[in-house]
């Protein structure tokens, strides 16, 4: 058997490389090469109509939008919106595990419906919520009159104040499921014993929570978050959809803000280089973010 | 109905019942009642008479199925609807294809560049859409392919292959690797193993990675939009040019909504066990 492995390790195997090959070669065909081509553009006034006539400009495109007013009211509104949007997503969806977690009769129920935002496309959530939250005739002014909450309507997405936190109140809705499915096996997966284990030591229902329960979610928590992190930071169509990054820029983000300048203004060079800036911020956050993680003890492989 | 009469039983129980109720019914209920809400809302709206509509009367009024009408008759959206159908079909097709060799090399290999080729799949899901929506809606136009299947779902592979390809090597990893090893001894070579062993074994988690897939070509707005949506609209496309330049006909607009968004909300309440199964069990094990 030894001579075997020997053998078998000192011959170069193409098997893998080949059963890889087609899923990297796709890959780099149709991520890494538009990234480069995307890298390659940012440094170029680009003409859409004609591209013989881009001209090339060094990082002029980079330098404009750091010294645009609107770059930095999306960068300011892109960390507002993350650092709202996952925390309370992530809050509700961990009471919502712990519910999920105990065993009642319609458990299975609310286990499936909890899910249904999820489920949804954008498009169909932007619009429905625009629906929810029109000045005239929308349910959440119907809704909060009642209630005595407010006085008069208001028209939550054409305010500037209002719009982004409007948004973001949609972006939780929509996000909270995700935490709740994660964490609820991550719950599941922790080991009774280990409860039975700290009762005996007298621990309360904060002393389980804290010794036994978040230690036994952290490697789901971190997975989750990352995820989650980067698909919220990336969320352009609902913003487009309800709002289009208005009124004004009060709903801007980095992401929309390069879509805008794409789709509405065609200048490709720029958004170019806004999206490129605004991977390299995302990329940052999210190694500092994994070096956090790692620095306080836990080892991923 | 004489029980209820009877004064309640709560001997022992009784103390329980208001308890669980406060701490657990009642704040699961109201979650699920925001989780449902909103979609109930728009679907009661849809069963409205715009008249009751433009009355606030949503709800309280009586019931049509005039939108759905409508939709199906004057805005064609059976053909958008078909558009998803192929193009979500489509990207089933490429992103498994590709993603499940690789996924087996991924499990049972240990070659050289293997970690970097696994990194390279997980730093993909980070490149933002707008990064890689202008340079693909330059490619296409090159190549001629604007308003074609083929750029939608060429996009759409983006996420597909290095998603499926992070599924499914978790789903492969939970098969245990003795059993290939005893087919190999058994004379199986490693592509038969491949497909007489993994492939039948992992069948419900290619299933749930493929309606996983689906669901989120099918869902898909920003790049169907801007690679199509002239002559070839998908139904999240066709959802939202519902919205006439002036004025929204909601009743429209939500019985839309509704129809767009039910192949995929049935699907996902299908999978939903073995897909969370997949997405977890990577993090879960650490």
């Amino acid at each position: 058997m030894r001579g075997a492995e020997r053998v078998k390790r000192r011959r170069f195997d193409v098997l893998p490389y080949v059963l890889v090959s087609p899923a990297v070669l796709a890959t780099l065909a149709v991520v890494f090469y538009p990234m480069l081509t995307a890298m390659g553009m940012s440094v170029y006034d680009y003409v859409v109509w004609k591209p013989s006539a881009s001209k090339f400009i060094w990082f002029d495109n980079y330098l404009a939008a750091l010294k645009s007013d609107l770059f930095w009211t999306s960068l300011k509104q892109t960390l507002l919106w993350i650092g709202l949007t996952v925390p309370m997503q992530l809050l509700l969806g961990l009471a919502t595990a712990l519910l999920l977690n105990r065993k009642f009769a319609w458990r299975w129920l609310a286990r499936m419906l909890v899910i249904v935002p999820w489920a949804l496309p954008s498009v169909v959530i932007g619009l429905m919520w625009r629906w929810i939250y029109d000045a005239n005739y929308g349910i959440m002014n119907d809704f909060l009159l009642r209630l005595r909450i407010i006085e008069n309507g208001v028209p939550w997405l054409a305010t500037s104040g209002t719009a982004i936190y409007s948004i973001i109140f949609v972006l939780i809705w929509q996000g909270f499921p995700f935490f709740a499915v994660m964490l609820l096996a991550g719950l599941q997966s922790i080991p009774k014993e280990l409860y039975e284990a700290v009762e005996v030591d007298g621990a309360g229902i904060w002393g389980r929570f804290w010794h036994v329960t978040l230690p036994g979610l952290k490697s789901v928590l971190v997975t989750a978050i990352l995820l989650r992190l980067i698909w919220v930071a990336n969320s352009v169509d609902i913003i487009y959809v309800m709002t289009e990054g208005g009124p004004g820029s009060a709903s801007h983000t980095l992401p929309l803000y390069a879509f805008a300048l794409s789709r509405k203004a065609m200048r490709f060079g720029s958004a170019s280089a806004i999206a490129v800036l605004f991977t390299l911020m995302l990329l940052t956050l999210v190694v500092l973010y994994l070096r956090r993680v790692d620095a306080s003890g836990e080892t991923r492989t | 109905m004489k029980k209820n009469v009877h004064p309640p039983t709560r001997s022992k129980r009784g103390h329980n019942i208001p308890v669980s109720l406060l701490t657990l019914h009642l704040p699961m209920f109201l979650i699920v009642l925001f989780a449902l809400a909103p979609y109930l809302w728009m679907f009661l709206t849809s069963i409205t008479p715009s008249a009751e509509i433009a009355r606030m009367r949503v709800f309280s009024g009586p019931s049509t199925l005039d939108h759905y009408i409508k939709l199906f008759t004057r805005v064609n959206f059976l053909v958008n609807m078909g558009n998803s159908l192929v193009v979500a079909a489509g990207v089933v097709l490429v992103g498994l294809t590709l993603s499940v060799s690789a996924a087996y090399a991924f499990s049972r290999f240990r070659f050289f560049g293997r970690a970097y080729f696994m990194k390279q799949f997980l730093v993909v899901n980070m490149f933002p859409i707008v990064l890689l929506l202008i340079p693909l809606f330059i490619i296409m136009r090159q190549a001629g392919l604007i308003d074609s299947y083929y750029a939608i779902i060429i996009s759409h592979s983006t996420f597909a292959i290095p998603f499926s390809t992070w599924m499914m090597t978790g789903y492969i990893d939970a098969i245990p690797r003795e059993l290939d090893e005893a087919a190999l001894i058994d004379g199986c070579t490693r592509p038969g193993t491949l497909i007489r062993v993994i492939l039948p074994l992992c069948t419900p988690g290619i299933v749930a990675t493929g309606i996983y897939l689906f669901i989120t070509s099918w869902n898909e707005y920003l790049y169907a939009t801007t690679l199509a949506g002239g002559q070839l609209k998908t139904i999240t496309v066709a959802i939202q040019s519902l919205i006439g330049e002036y004025e929204i006909e909601w009743g429209l607009l939500t019985a839309g909504g509704f129809v767009g968004s039910l192949p995929a909300t049935i699907l996902f309440l299908l999978v939903q066990r073995r897909l969370v199964g997949g997405l977890t069990q990577g993090a879960v094990k650490g």
